[in-house]
């Protein structure tokens, strides 16, 4: 496995790379063309960047409008270390913040160059009418987010993401007005079409019709996001999939660091059986707020009716040094392990406290309130209550996956000519993403390193052979695809799609989530396979094929039912804890993660064998020259 | 709680829809409207019928998917809340309630609740937008923006897009969701420059689209999940008159 890193010292990798990427001729770009599925930040950036250049660019996407991929719903911000604060943040310490956080799990080169390309991001996004937000003197405003100890997180309210991604859209709509880019809303990828080795187009389905059409191209870029709704419960939007990977993963490109989600500390908790998704309270809010729980356990008190000496503040009392700014893994296994052991609030004493009441008598209830207003009010709809005079009640839930299509320092997947950018590919956050870096790392895949690995490779294609939709490896996916549509609708079981994907989802997440060990995840391989075999014998799926979304929840459930079971062997096969990887045999007797450098500081990347067969696993040794290893302590 | 339900039916854009009858016995006050559906369509599957198929995505009022009217109101009793944030709780046991798509012109009926909004991504696409190729953007901190003009900015750039401003007006006028983008645009120095150019041709194509007229009701505001004003019409007319002039 060649992860192609450039020669050089880590801080000259990427100026290398660029001098010597080839380039092709203006002339030539119009003739070449790429599809790019996905509009989130990673696909409408690169889609536009590259219609920019001269390129034929065919986007698309499930949802009705570009512009409702959900990178819109990232509230928190994102990170750039433009050191405005003057706070001593450099290009090497978020580096390193980064490493670290992914606890030595990622390699070095790209999260360097993350790092290194953050900065022309606010740049760029400035320039386009992202209103970020403002000092008073009119310069930008920043803030600190989970896990690192200086500000760096820029934000444009608690709705940075919705800018970010209209920034991305509105530059990706110039691009179809000039013609270049030819949009393709409310389609669904089916197939990746790989011939002679490259990927040369894909299958995909109008949403609206129906109809299955063939699209050929010399490049295929997939950007299509994470996968954490494979948990049902989820912070994740309802479409939401990991089936244009997955196709890809089952046409050969291998999937690394599959069992790596981040299970975010601060959701609303799930309040009764009928719900469909779990919504994030962004993570600035513990900026100011306080997280603790009753120091009794099966304490039925309102919380407000719990004096001072009987809460337990456990993440300020186990992590001093970062308080309640522990990372993500650690303050979502901490909550756990309080929930567990009975000091759990709320109806179904799934939840912690989140607490503003010393913020608001420091600060005023004003300042409080132009920070996080939108936050409170949102709070406020979903649950009938006013924070400002209460605790927050949250609870931990799937959020992000590390993992994804195997990439290599260009972006490329081992299928020469398919690339996977943004949180559809593993790359840079290793075994844990810190908070307000998977916005930039979509941005960065998307502006700044696409524009130039893409042509790269399309530099050499320049003399190959043109492939048409006609070609018969166009005849075969289509006949499969139909295949399997049919198999859907003509079942007729008993149960809907939603059942399956509500008992997949409870079982990974008690199994396969926040922490894991032998056994559970023994069992749940067993478990996954009965219910994939109930799954095609029992699944009702009712309508016709045109505008069918049960039809297109099938096609995802089939795709996350294979992928759960490979979930599963990848957190069996890493023995050791990492990031959000927590395997309950290897811990400290405090309950601290054990990580095993000598045996697995690689990166697991794993190869579809068939569907009967056990998959193949690659090992990407990681090479650390520039950092040491140490234990990722935020004591 | 027990729940009437009238919901429109329509197989195609063509054929012609009708409003059915639907009974839910243990509808719950924490519930969300749109699990609600989710509640209707797993008895829909159990009775081997087609589901109800309507709009949604993000579940938590910012992708702009989801939109219904309900009771002859663009997302439901509450104000500035969009449909799939909107809960069980402001409804009554025994209530009726009547779901329909978006109506307007512009949003021809896709399948029962499904409409097609396309004609909102063609009118960003005649202008709403700064031309700032990737590799132009000079430093960020070089061009200061006042924290007012920054917020203003946001106000107007809050908008998801999601179409409940044209399906309360009388006139189906887009001008509200055109006027934001832009004033968000305008407000910025990054944006002036093409102002003109922007106003024209995105208001051109609003026309061209089949949008009505805005004859000043305001509702369109009263249902804006995002409180979007109808200051950025004024500014909007402004600035086309200002082009026309100047
Ligand atoms: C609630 C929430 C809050 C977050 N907050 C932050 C934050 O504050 N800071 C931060 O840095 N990160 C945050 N994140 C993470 C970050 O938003 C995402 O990692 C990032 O936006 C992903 O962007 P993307 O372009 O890779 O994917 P997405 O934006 O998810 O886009 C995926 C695209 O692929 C398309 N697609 C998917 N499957 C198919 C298919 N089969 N066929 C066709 N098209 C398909 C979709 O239509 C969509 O256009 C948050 C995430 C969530 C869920
Ligand atoms: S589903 Fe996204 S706004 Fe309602």
């Amino acid at each position: 496995m060649d992860a192609k890193i450039p020669a050089g010292p880590l801080s000259e990798k990427w100026s290398n790379y660029k001098s010597h990427a080839r380039l092709v001729n203006p002339a030539n770009r119009k003739k070449m063309s790429v599809i790019v599925v996905g509009t989130g930040l990673a696909g409408a950036s690169a889609a536009a960047s590259l219609a920019e250049q001269g390129y034929k660019i065919k986007s698309f996407c499930f949802q009705d409008a570009a512009r409702r991929a959900h990178s819109v719903a990232a509230q928190g911000g994102v990170n750039a270390c433009k050191n405005y604060k003057n706070d001593g943040d450099s290009i090497y310490r978020m580096f390193y913040d980064t490493i670290k956080g992914g606890d030595f799990r990622s390699r070095e080169a790209n999260v360097y160059r993350l790092a290194e390309c953050s900065a022309s991001l606010i740049d760029q996004s400035v320039a386009q009418g992202v209103p970020f937000a403002r000092e008073y003197g009119g310069y930008l405003n920043n803030r600190s987010f989970g896990g690192v100890q200086v500000s760096r997180t820029f934000y444009a309210r608690g709705q940075t993401g919705q800018q970010l991604l209209l920034g991305a859209y509105q530059a990706l709509m110039r691009q179809v007005n000039t013609g270049r880019v030819s949009l393709h809303t409310r389609h669904e990828m089916l197939d990746l079409i790989v011939i002679d080795g490259k990927a040369k187009g894909i299958l995909a389905r109008n949403l609206e019709t129906g109809e299955i059409e063939r699209h050929a191209a010399d490049a295929v870029i997939l950007a299509t996001g994470g996968y954490g709704k494979i948990y049902y419960l989820s912070t994740l939007a309802m479409g939401c999939n990991a089936s244009a990977i997955w196709r890809a993963h089952k046409k050969g490109a291998y999937m690394a660091g599959v069992s790596w989600i981040q299970i975010h500390p601060t959701c609303l908790p799930q309040s009764g059986e009928h719900q469909s998704k779990l919504t994030l309270m962004s993570e600035s809010l513990r900026n100011d707020g306080r997280i603790w729980v009753p120091l009794k356990a099966d304490d039925n008190r309102n919380p407000n009716d719990i004096p001072e000496n009987e809460r337990d503040y456990y993440l300020e009392r186990r992590y001093p040094a970062f308080g309640n700014l522990a990372p993500r893994d650690i303050s979502s296994r901490a909550a756990k392990e309080r929930i567990d052991t009975g000091h759990g609030v709320g109806v179904m004493k799934n939840a912690v406290c989140l607490d503003f009441s010393k913020a608001i008598k420091e600060q005023g209830e004003k300042v409080i309130e132009e920070k996080y207003g939108n936050l409170f009010s949102m709070y406020e709809k979903i649950t009938g209550i006013n924070a400002y005079k209460q605790p927050m009640l949250i609870s931990p839930a799937a959020h992000f996956t590390m993992g994804g299509l195997w990439v290599d320092y260009t972006l490329m997947t081992n299928i020469p000519g398919l690339f996977a950018l943004g949180e559809a590919n593993f790359s840079d956050h290793g075994a844990n993403r810190l908070g307000a870096n998977s916005l930039l790392q979509a941005c960065v895949d998307g502006y700044f390193i696409a524009p130039y690995t893409i042509p790269d490779y399309l530099a050499g294609e320049l003399k190959a052979e043109k492939i048409t939709t006609d070609h018969p490896a166009f005849d075969e996916a289509e006949k499969k695809a139909k295949q399997q549509l049919n198999n859907f609708l003509s079942v007729k079981g008993k149960l809907s799609a939603d059942y399956f994907h509500k008992t997949l989802g409870k079982l990974l997440y008690d199994k396969c989530g926040l922490a894991r060990n032998k056994k559970g995840l023994e069992e749940a391989i067993e478990e996954i396979r009965n219910l994939q075999q109930q799954f095609y014998r029992e699944l009702n799926i009712t309508g016709d094929d045109k505008v069918n979304t049960e039809l297109e929840k099938a096609g995802r459930l089939a795709d996350y039912l294979e992928l759960a079971e490979l979930m599963c062997e990848d957190a069996l096969s890493r023995e050791e804890s990492c990031g959000a990887h927590f395997r309950e045999e290897f811990q400290t007797p405090e309950g601290e993660a054990i990580r095993n450098d000598k045996d697995f500081c690689y990166v697991s990347a794993w190869e579809w064998n068939g569907a009967d067969q056990p998959h193949i696993l690659h090992k990407e040794p990681l090479l650390f020259e520039s950092v040491e290893l140490t234990v990722r302590s935020y004591k | 709680m027990k729940i009437f339900l009238k919901i429109w039916r329509q197989e195609t854009r063509e054929a012609k829809g009708e409003m059915k009858n639907y009974v839910l016995d243990d509808v719950t006050e924490d519930m969300s409207f749109l699990s609600m559906l989710d509640l209707l369509n797993e008895k829909l599957i159990a009775a081997g019928e087609r589901v109800v198929e309507f709009d949604h995505d993000c579940r938590e009022g910012i992708c702009g998917q989801c939109g219904v009217m309900i009771n002859g109101q663009a997302h439901g009793p509450l104000p500035h809340v969009t449909t799939c944030q909107l809960h069980m709780r402001s409804f009554n046991n025994g209530d009726t309630i009547y779901v329909e798509p978006f109506r307007a012109k512009s949003f021809p009926v896709i399948r029962d609740l499904k409409i097609d909004r396309s004609s909102f991504d063609r009118m960003i696409q005649a202008g709403g937008y700064i031309s700032a190729s990737t590799g132009q953007a000079p430093e960020a901190n070089s061009i200061p923006i006042s924290h007012k003009t920054a917020e203003a900015a946001f106000d107007s750039a809050a908008c998801i897009g999601c179409g409940a401003c044209v399906a309360t007006c009388k006139n189906s006028s887009a001008a509200l969701f055109v006027s934001a983008k832009i004033t968000h645009l305008v407000l910025l120095p990054q944006g002036k420059i093409e102002a003109d150019e922007r106003v024209r041709k995105m208001i051109a194509q609003m026309n061209e689209e089949g949008f009505g007229h805005c004859s000043n009701t305001e509702a369109c505001e009263v249902e804006c999940p995002q409180q979007i004003s109808v200051l950025n019409i004024a500014r909007m007319n402004w600035e086309f008159n200002k082009g026309g002039f100047l």
